[in-house]
């Protein structure tokens, strides 16, 4: 392929790819009362101001941080604990343990959803207790953010060499401490990449939050039904600052990945 | 030590007992059973009724899963013979709209492809006729290709890199044509990379349900506005909605099946196509 027509291909596919996002930025500030979606009549913030002041947005919001925190959290403490256990077994419990990690990443989201949906109905009708909510939402988001978890950890766990840890115990540093000490630094690009990836997983899930809500708001539901509803720039708005939001957060972790990377090239891996 | 460690995954464990195996067990359950909870065939025969609806979210899947292979082989062939620097550039480009919400991404398109949308907007004011383009099938396809396209360059990106420009030299040196070359040695090559990017592709495109309802209006139903009708529509028969799961989840299991046919016998864990 020549190079001019490389460059033309790679121009159109990004055309492709940006094209919607960038219209539904601008149309952002489009200062119109119709909310027309294809005159743009002056620039405006007033569908900000709008969208700061929508209190069923700002709850979403609360819900969806206070999910993907717990979400984030608990899938890596198990899923860190999980990969360990898993990187000690042998062959066959070894692969039962992986397909069943494998298993929700292949299976279709809305059955995942369904599925878990059943579960919670199944579990109030027998224990009762209160219908769904935060705390079936929180526990499905653990479910599905922990095969990811897993195979960041896995990796570096099998990397590692084990001769590390047994050294350090050789020379008289106590299982736990060993752990500490020379496993746990080994593993925590791993570990961290997998937080990262959960959390933002977690932010994002709209298929099986929609299944395991019950009447709670979550940002993905309210926008869904925002879109079913009604036709309002507000959704641009929101759009945009999310967008904005998540651009500030690549940064700050590449920024923070690349100055590790300055910082390290002494022993440390 | 081996022991010891061996009991940390035990929490794991149980959790995904309870919330992966048994919701599954709880499907089959409620498939094979009638309102009152006695066993019944009748659920799953009349999935049979939704053939139509079926055959539709298979043929769309696919249809966008091809153009998906089509479009995203040469951009991820030309990332791939970029100098390693702007490689990275170029991988985070692709992913960047991914971190946009998928509904808003779709949403998006729903307001270039309506009839009042801007597209149409741009047509006539150049002077062409309008075109209909929302809520038809079409649409649908393409909300799949524009929202599962970055599924398919990286896989197929992180394979292309690991190819030795040696051997490509060596088939060049040996009389190969560049499309030779290219059939004969790259495709080949490249095959675990096409097959993860298909299924990636083709298992979130067959099971969609908002896709279908934003773009495809009513008329173009999928399997998943069939399940999510059953379960939170008005429609309401989570007996028959288990049923339909059942059958989408065999589909998918058959066709990947059929996919890892051609595959020749990888390592597992394929891992870091995220970030």
């Amino acid at each position: 392929m020549s190079r001019t027509a490389a460059k033309l291909y790679t121009f159109l596919i990004f055309l492709f790819l940006y094209a919607p996002i960038l219209v539904l930025i601008v149309f952002s500030f489009n200062d119109t009362e119709t909310a027309s979606r294809t005159v743009f009549s002056g620039f405006s913030l007033r569908w900000y101001e709008k969208l700061f002041q929508d209190r069923l947005i700002l709850e979403a919001l609360r819900n969806t941080l206070i999910i993907a925190v717990a979400a984030a959290a608990a899938s890596t403490v198990l899923g860190t604990m999980a990969a360990i256990g898993i990187n000690s077994m042998k062959r066959l419990p070894k692969r039962i343990m992986m397909n069943i990690t494998n298993f929700p990443m292949v299976n279709p989201e809305i059955v995942t959803g369904v599925s878990m949906m059943l579960l919670f109905v199944f579990a109030v009708g027998v224990f009762g207790g209160r219908s769904l909510g935060m705390g079936s939402i929180i526990a499905a988001h653990i479910t599905f953010c922990l095969p990811y978890v897993i195979l960041q950890v896995l990796p570096k766990l099998r990397q590692m060499d084990p001769a590390l840890y047994e050294a350090a115990q050789d020379l008289g540093c106590p299982p736990v401490k060993a752990f500490f000490k020379v496993v746990l630094p080994e593993i925590m690009p791993g570990i961290v990449t997998g937080m990262i990836m959960a959390f933002t997983l977690s932010i994002d899930d709209f298929v099986i939050s929609y299944f395991t809500s019950g009447t709670t708001q979550t940002l993905p539901i309210y926008i869904y039904s925002m879109t079913r509803k009604r036709v309002s720039p507000e959704i641009n708005a929101l759009s945009t600052v999310l967008f904005a939001a998540v651009m500030v957060l690549l940064i700050i972790v590449n920024v923070r990945s690349s100055g590790q990377k300055a910082e390290k090239g002494g022993e440390r891996g | 030590m081996k022991t010891n460690s061996k009991l940390l995954s035990a929490p794991y464990t149980v959790w995904m007992t309870i919330f992966i195996v048994l919701p599954m067990v709880l499907v089959a359950y409620f498939a094979f059973t009638d309102k009152q909870g006695a066993f019944t065939l009748e659920n799953i025969l009349s999935v049979g009724q939704y053939s139509n609806v079926f055959l539709r979210s298979i043929w769309l899947g696919a249809v966008a899963t091809a153009i998906c292979l089509v479009l995203g082989y040469p951009m991820a062939y030309i990332i791939a013979k970029l100098p390693a620097k702007r490689q990275s550039v170029m991988v985070m480009l692709v992913m960047l709209p991914m971190w946009m919400n998928f509904l808003l991404r779709t949403y998006a398109w729903m307001t270039l492809l309506e009839d009042n949308g801007l597209i149409n907007a741009v047509l006539s004011a150049v002077g062409l006729p309008k075109v209909h383009m929302i809520n038809t099938a079409g649409a649908v396809v393409l909300g799949m290709v524009y929202n599962y396209i970055p599924y398919m360059v990286l896989p197929l990106y992180s394979v292309l890199t690991k190819i030795d420009g040696s051997v490509i030299e060596a088939a060049q040196d040996l009389g190969a044509s560049d499309r030779k070359v290219f059939l004969k040695v790259v495709v080949p090559m490249s095959m675990p990379g096409i097959i993860s990017g298909v299924t990636m592709v083709f298992v979130p495109a067959v099971s969609t349900f908002i896709i279908s309802k934003m773009l495809g209006g009513g008329g173009n139903l999928l399997i998943g506005d069939l399940i999510d009708m059953q379960f939170l529509g008005s429609a309401y028969n989570p007996n028959l909605g288990s049923a339909i799961s059942l059958v989408l989840m065999v589909i998918i299991l058959i066709c990947m099946g059929i996919m890892n046919q051609f595959d020749d016998g990888e390592d597992e864990g394929k891992g870091g196509i995220m970030l």
